[in-house]
């Protein structure tokens, strides 16, 4: 049901029953190794393409997300997935081979939970049981498409950001065992006139705001009423700014934990990831490995995650044009309670 | 209507075991009947798009061009002295003459820029040098043979063929174009070109 301007509230209050994470060698040596179902020791994964390498995070992911879930392919009644890469064909290939009807999504490094927002809103509508939410995203296939060959010597400025390479799958479903989905703010585009693709934290704050500051008008809540708030991927640079205007706006981020998956994932100060981490992996392995764990043994009641998403693509920037953001937020509630 | 009492008052007097959905249920009905659901709590963000690129703009970390200077000229010096290094031997190992030398020096050098890149090194060491890795012919080398294994998956012509001056094509490109507005110049002014 619709609450305020663009909340959708679950009173049906679905369940993700079952969580999968898998990621690459980089993700593995950061600080949340432990949280993830599967660490890759090497970015090919031993296929003969980058693009194949993504594709099979994804189908691991979504493998083991319906194992833990108990459930099988045939009781599977939609996937709803996207990606970073151009038609979104790793999530093409992977629903190939989950074989459930299939929702394509695109909403770059904020498809996480705009796929759990819609994996939600059909479960809550009682239009299935079992849904599929995941996403999927290779460093090399982002380096590949979006900049410069993986092998060649350019030189990144403090700005720019490392793309995560993981995929993350979430079974929701009618009710089980696991962390409430309880509403999600779907996001409106905001484009402040940045043109850099190397500084897309600093393009995509503005649209974490916008959709913070309309999720709390929309349900009444206030930054307090959560333990723990994170945005997707807006790393040193995009984080310090969108607390800096929330802050200017008289939101009251200091009642609550406001961090970002981006800053998560990796050890920002001793590894090689610039300002941290970005791409639709991020906040996909950060919310469905870490915190999803955290909800689940009770020591995160209630959080939101913010996913922030930068829709350019290589031609777009290259014409000169600026970057369209957007952000979508999820509310999870943890099942233990009282 | 019937004035609610806060949720927290309400919570004291929840003692069934249920009372936690209760204490919810009960939180959504006081933030629907208080009317705070969907109202302009926070006032929403106010800069204009040119306000806020300066301000962005404010808060990129600062590069120290100096420091990438000094960086740029140690690593692309180093990579000049290595190849009069090589051709050195060349002149004086293999008794060539300075101007037979060069061409084979280039070559030792690429062949070094090609191994470097193929073993995933040359990216590593140009993020710590800058221009100093990018200049020299091991750059222009390294942009091809980058472009080349990147491709590789799209089959030899498609891939490898067609992308392999993805990056160096516009430095030939450049570099005819304006050797002919030179040969112009040389032209116009009656200079002798030959060397």
């Amino acid at each position: 049901m619709l609450r305020g301007k663009q909340t959708w509230w679950f009173d049906q209050r679905p369940v993700i029953i079952g969580a999968a994470t898998v990621v690459g060698p980089d993700e593995g040596e950061g600080p949340l190794a432990a949280d993830f179902d599967l660490v890759h020791p090497e970015l090919d994964m031993q296929q003969k393409s980058w693009e194949k390498a993504e594709r099979l995070l994804l189908e691991q992911a979504s493998d083991m997300a319906l194992q833990y879930a108990k459930v099988n392919k045939q009781q599977l009644q939609f996937y709803v997935g996207g990606d970073l890469m151009n038609q979104i064909i790793s999530n093409s290939f992977a629903a190939r081979t989950i074989g459930a009807p299939y929702l394509g999504v695109f909403g770059a490094c904020s498809t996480s939970m705009e796929s759990l927002a819609i994996a939600s809103l059909i479960v809550n509508s009682k239009s299935a049981d079992y849904v599929l939410a995941g996403t999927c995203s290779h460093n090399c296939t982002a380096e590949k498409q979006f900049r410069y060959p993986t092998e060649y010597g350019s030189q990144k400025p403090p700005t720019a950001q490392y793309t995560v390479t993981g995929a993350g799958a979430a079974v929701v479903a009618q009710d089980g065992d696991g962390p409430i989905v309880e509403c999600a703010t779907i996001g409106k585009i905001v484009d402040l006139g940045i043109t850099d693709p190397f500084n897309m934290g600093a393009a995509m704050a503005p649209a974490a705001v916008d959709t913070l500051t309309m999720h709390f008008n929309d349900t009444g809540r206030t930054p307090g009423d959560y333990d723990l708030i994170v945005t997707g991927d807006l790393a040193t640079v995009g984080h310090a700014i969108a607390k800096d205007l929330l802050h200017r706006d008289g939101v009251p981020m200091e009642d609550t934990v406001f961090g970002d998956c981006g800053l998560m994932i990796y050890d920002v100060q001793n590894q090689k990831v610039q300002a941290g981490g970005s791409g639709c992996g991020c906040s996909a392995v950060v919310t469905y490995g870490h915190l999803l764990k955290r909800l689940k043994q009770g020591e995160l009641k209630r959080i939101l995650v913010c996913a922030t998403g930068a829709l350019l693509s290589p031609l777009s920037f290259q014409q000169g044009e600026s970057i369209p953001c957007i952000a979508h937020a999820v509310a999870l509630e943890s099942p233990l309670h009282g | 209507m019937i004035p609610l009492p806060a949720p927290d008052q309400y919570w004291h007097n929840c003692v069934s075991i249920d009372a936690y959905s209760l204490k919810r249920i009960y939180e959504e009905a006081y933030i629907i009947a208080t009317k705070s659901a969907g109202q302009t709590k926070y006032k929403k963000m106010t800069m204009s798009p040119k306000e806020y690129q300066n301000f962005a703009k404010s808060r990129e970390p600062a590069r120290s061009i100096p420091g990438n200077c000094a960086k740029a000229f140690l690593v692309g010096g180093l990579i000049c002295v290595l190849g009069q290094a090589i051709q050195e031997v060349f002149m004086y190992g293999l008794n060539m003459s300075k101007q037979d030398a060069s061409n084979p020096t280039v070559a030792v050098l690429i062949l070094i820029s090609v191994i470097l890149t193929s073993f995933g090194v040359y990216d590593k060491i140009a993020q710590w040098a800058g221009a100093g890795t990018a200049v020299p012919v091991t750059g222009f080398a390294n942009s091809m043979c980058s472009a080349a294994l990147e491709h590789r998956a799209e089959g030899l012509v498609l891939g490898v063929g067609a992308n392999m001056f993805k990056l160096a094509g516009s430095v030939i490109v450049f570099g005819v174009v304006s050797a002919f507005l030179i040969a112009l110049v040389y032209l116009v002014l009656g200079i002798e070109g030959g060397h």
